[in-house]
């Protein structure tokens, strides 16, 4: 890896400065690391209360208190994914497919409490074998200012693909 | 030179398909019935359109007018609540006048279903109750006789319903034969269950026999879900104790798994992975299920799971929660699964938490276990085109008294099998 990428959210006084171009290259940053399977420093975007959500395809409001979602990972699941996958042991995931993270049509909505509610449009291909996918929808993420840098409190996937038949499950990370 | 024990290439309807050897304790399937387009033609006919197969659960269409539209084996049907007569109906979703699909959404709440095409209507008791221009018709013309068009045999058994293509089948209480007690013992547990909002719809490119092995298969348990075991001893669970109990046919090629296993259940087994704050609660919730059901059967609900097969193709999985689980070939390589989560209905808040954090350490293509059956299947299903080894071994067991993690189950499932395909063991 050649990446002369920070490893963490852009540094900010408060939530009201950030600009879109800095959640815009948070997101890339975000998305370069799961591409590179470098999960460990993927997860430490995150902070230590966050959620990661994905709601199945034919209820897009799913609640995951309340209904079925394909993921719901606080930090400790989300822990154990990335040991998962990081193991030989996930065997639908080893080898790793190859997979391009693809996010726009970043918007920042008004801050919200100690979050900042930020929408953007993601296309993540996935290849692996002689089988290629993709999984198409929407981020919803909760931003928040840690120590003076932003990181991800929660962020909720939810899928336009009206069903995972073509895709066949949601091993990787979207 | 021959080819013909390439099982890609061969095409076995004559069989044998199934080899049972009992005095050698061996029982072996031939591939072809996992790659044979052939073996999948007659398995749509003899099979899938002989069996009584899963529809759904009436929980799903509570109100009058509720509606579920689904393909049940590889058919376009829809469920619907009728608004006159409170009945469950199944119906086949095509206008009988020039064949549209008269539901067009995947659920919801309807009065009349019209078809768009013409505008034809029916109501959810499938009478037809509008055409455009009637008196364009004659008046020998019997509309009573266009109505929408039931599925063959509908029954339900305790809030599953069942559709059948066969008019002749048997009634579904003798179909579900001993997997009766075993759907009781999930039902009586959970009391007033429903199937809760979200659907997992994912597909797989193997053969749909291989699920129903898989969903019944303790023996696969600890090598592939290994990183499932290292979670729940790293949120303190003791695996000493392993997975142990039977496995059993109960007829007409159902079959279950029921043992006792190191992980909770969300019905009164608390475990570490429940958390503290859980104990007392769980421990109420196991007092009234002793004092509903005596301590014998609360301990049977309580703390053994059940792997229940239901032949051909629906699988309830009574385990660290339950989850319901069809699924339907379209193609010899290829079939389509869709499973649902079950629980009590207005279960309080946190023990509805609790039970799906259960679920999903699991099960469901995002969990930690499903998708690594999803990968052994289809590694299954790539091996077979590798040619060169023409039999499945499915022996494990035959010389003891079944355990959960033998092969009875199995064998039991590719004895109905066959004995549809071909009538019997070869």
């Amino acid at each position: 890896m050649t990446t002369t990428q920070p490893t963490s959210g852009p540094e900010v006084d408060a939530l009201a400065d950030v600009t879109r171009a800095q959640v815009e290259d948070f997101l890339h940053l975000e998305a370069e690391l799961l591409d590179d399977w470098d999960l460990d420093a993927w997860a430490a975007l995150y902070t230590d209360d966050c959620r990661y959500v994905i709601p199945c395809n034919d209820s897009p409001d799913g609640d995951p208190a309340r209904d079925l979602v394909l993921i719901d990972d606080n930090a400790l699941r989300m822990r154990m994914r990335v040991d998962r996958l990081n193991s030989r042991k996930a065997h639908r995931e080893y080898p790793h497919s190859a997979t391009s993270h693809q996010v726009s049509n970043v918007r920042l909505r008004a801050v919200d409490g100690d979050e900042l509610p930020v929408v953007a449009e993601f296309t993540v291909w996935r290849f692996r074998g002689e089988r290629s996918t993709s999984y198409v929808g929407r981020y919803h993420y909760r931003l928040v200012v840690v120590d003076g840098s932003v990181r991800i409190r929660s962020k909720r996937a939810v899928l336009a693909n009206t069903s995972l038949r073509q895709v066949s499950d949601v091993a990787i990370i979207l | 030179m021959t080819l013909t024990n390439d099982p890609t290439t061969q095409s076995r309807t004559a069989g044998p398909f199934v080899d049972e050897d009992r005095e050698h304790h061996r029982f072996r399937v031939h591939r072809s019935t996992m790659t044979s387009a052939e073996v999948f033609a007659l398995e749509k006919e003899r099979i899938f359109s002989r069996c009584w197969l899963y529809v759904g659960h009436e929980s799903e269409v509570r109100e009058a007018g509720d509606y579920v539209r689904r393909p049940v084996g590889n058919r376009q049907v829809f469920m619907v609540r009728g608004r006159k007569s409170g009945r469950v109906n199944v119906f086949h979703n095509t206008c009988t006048h020039r064949g549209a699909m008269v539901c067009r959404k995947d659920a919801g709440n309807a009065k009349v279903f019209q078809c768009f095409y013409h505008a034809w209507s029916f109501d959810s008791d499938g009478t037809l109750v509008g055409v455009p221009d009637r008196e364009a018709y004659g008046d020998g013309l019997d509309f009573s006789a266009l109505g929408l068009r039931p599925v063959a045999r509908v029954e339900s058994y305790r809030g599953f319903v069942f559709a059948c293509f066969d008019p002749d089948v048997i009634g579904l209480v003798d179909y579900l034969a001993g997997a009766k007690e075993y759907l009781d013992l999930v039902v009586d547990a959970t009391g007033d269950a429903e199937i809760i909002t979200g659907t997992n719809q994912y597909a797989i490119d193997a053969n749909w026999k291989l699920l129903a092995e898989n969903s019944v298969d303790g023996y696969h348990a600890v090598s592939t879900h290994d990183t499932y075991f290292k979670y729940l001893v790293a949120l303190g669970t003791d695996l000493s104790g392993g997975v142990k109990g039977t496995a059993k046919a109960l007829g007409n090629g159902h079959a279950v798994l029921e043992y006792a296993a190191p992980w909770g259940r969300p019905v009164a087994k608390w475990e570490p992975l429940f958390g503290e704050d859980a104990r007392a609660e769980i421990g109420r919730l196991r007092a009234d299920l002793v004092q509903r059901h005596g301590e014998a059967r609360a301990s049977r609900m309580a703390d053994t799971n059940r792997n229940l097969l239901i032949y051909p193709n629906l699988v309830v999985n009574d385990i660290m929660a339950i989850t319901v689980r069809t699924f339907m070939p379209v193609a010899p390589g290829r079939m389509e699964v869709t499973a649902w989560e079950m629980a009590p209905r207005d279960e309080l808040p946190e023990l509805r938490q609790r039970r799906l954090d259960s679920f999903l350490t699991f099960l469901g293509p995002g969990g930690f276990a499903t998708p690594d059956d999803i990968e052994a299947l289809e590694s299954c299903q790539q091996g077979f085109s590798s040619g060169g080894v023409e039999w499945n071994d499915i022996s494990r067991g035959m010389a003891r008294e079944p355990l959960a993690n033998d092969e009875e189950q199995m064998r039991a499932f590719w004895r109905r099998w066959n004995e549809q395909m071909v009538g019997g063991v070869g």
